[in-house]
């Protein structure tokens, strides 16, 4: 450091014909200049970057910090809604499904009943055909068997003519007839 | 062949407002900074560009280091910090273009810079603190004859701060510049002799371009360690009990 100083006021000491003579960070002419030029530079970026830019990336980073949070919060509130629709959709299913179910048995139980009733009807309806027929049936039958009395006699009576030559009397046949048919 | 020093000269520029060389790249490197942190962040984009996103991780990493040493009450002194480290960062990293000048390779440029620091630190720390702020002088758990020496020390390492903190930024800085210049002029030098021993002349240029990438370590590095010693000493303004 000092072989420089000297150096330097060797330099100056001859006048300083060579200006590159001397090293020139310790020649204390140029401090000034550099110290006021220095001054002002640094006061003028500090002034700069603490009132203009500095705010302005702060501001670009909090905003950031800020929209995420925000998104964050929006996502997880979303997030919730979902999940409440989702409960709220299984319970709807869940009751219409048990609304289904028992919709579907009353209607299955309806119509068995209306079935049924149906085929009582035609049960009724039914026996009571039965029933007239079979009535139909003995009504027939009892004129039949009147009927064959009747032939059953004029037949006896013809008979007995022919054999005898006289007709026998009604009680007689009838009286016949009675003893023939016990 | 220029000396290895001729770059560091300081030549005049527009001598009737002393206006230099130094002048320049000074004001060059502020007009870059605010420039181009201006440019970077125009878009106040959400999701952040290229450039947005290098002024962006410029601004986190100082915030950061500045925060890790001194807590959130340091983050007062940010925008001195953040003005520091750029125009630290930027001097050094401008000066690495061939032909441009080093604004930090002269001694007066940083021990401004670290004054700057030690005087924000005192003044700060006296206006907080009070008397107080002495404290820093007297760590706690020296007994009590040791007490003096320990006040005579810690005073000494305060004082020096300064020194160490400039002479540091400005050795790096000016030392690197003329390891390079050296080795750029041996190879002039062996091209210049000719014949065989001008075949040489490579092995002086791989080494100039080690070292100009070794320069930009430098370069980042040094900038980086102002800032950090800053911050180290502005904690000792924010909290003087240690």
């Amino acid at each position: 450091m000092a072989q420089a100083q000297t150096t330097n006021a060797t330099t100056e000491a001859h006048g300083g014909a060579h200006e590159d003579v001397g090293f020139p960070p310790l020649k204390t002419e140029t401090f000034a200049g550099q110290l006021v030029w220095l001054a002002i530079t640094f006061v003028l970026l500090y002034v700069l970057l603490s009132r203009l830019v500095l705010p302005r990336l702060g501001g670009i980073l909090e905003n950031r910090r800020s929209t995420i949070a925000t998104d964050l919060d929006d996502a997880a509130a979303m997030k919730q809604r979902a999940e409440d629709a989702g409960t709220a959709y299984e319970k709807a299913l869940a009751e219409a499904r048990s609304r289904a179910q028992g919709l579907a048995q009353e209607t299955r139980s309806k119509l068995a009943a209306e079935s049924d009733a149906k085929r009582k009807v035609l049960e009724a309806e039914l026996a009571k055909r039965l029933a007239e027929a079979e009535a139909t049936i003995s009504a027939k039958k009892a004129q039949a068997m009147g009927n064959v009395r009747g032939i059953a006699s004029d037949t006896a009576t013809a008979i007995v003519e022919r054999l005898t030559g006289k007709a026998p009397s009604a009680q007689t046949i009838q009286a016949a007839l009675d003893a023939v048919k016990a | 062949m220029a000396s290895p020093i001729e770059q560091f000269q300081i030549k005049p520029i527009i001598p009737a407002i002393g206006f230099t060389n130094s002048s320049l790249f000074m004001v060059g490197a502020a007009a870059l900074i605010v420039g181009g942190l201006m440019f970077a962040s125009r878009k106040r984009a959400i999701v952040p560009g290229r450039s947005q996103s290098i002024a962006e991780i410029l601004h986190e990493f100082v915030a950061g280091t500045l925060k890790d040493a001194t807590g959130q009450e340091g983050m007062k002194f940010f925008p001195l910090v953040f003005s520091l480290f750029m125009f630290v960062l930027t001097a050094n990293l401008l000066g690495m273009i061939p032909g441009f000048f080093t604004v930090t390779s002269h001694v007066i440029v940083t021990f401004a810079l670290a004054l700057l620091v030690i005087g924000t630190v005192v003044v700060y720390g006296f206006i907080k603190h009070g008397t107080h702020f002495l404290g820093l002088f007297s760590p706690p758990g020296v007994p009590g004859w040791l007490l003096p020496f320990i006040v005579v020390i810690e005073i000494i390492s305060f004082l020096s701060r300064p020194i160490s903190l400039s002479l540091r930024l400005f050795a790096n800085m000016l030392a690197g510049h003329i390891a390079l210049k050296v080795f750029a002029g041996f190879v002039v030098a062996l091209l210049g002799a000719g014949g065989a021993i001008a075949f040489l002349a490579p092995l002086p240029l791989l080494m100039a371009v080690a070292l100009m990438a070794f320069e930009f370590f430098v370069a980042v590095l040094q900038a980086y360690v102002f800032t950090v010693l800053t911050c180290i000493y502005l904690n000792d303004a924010l909290h003087p009990g240690h």
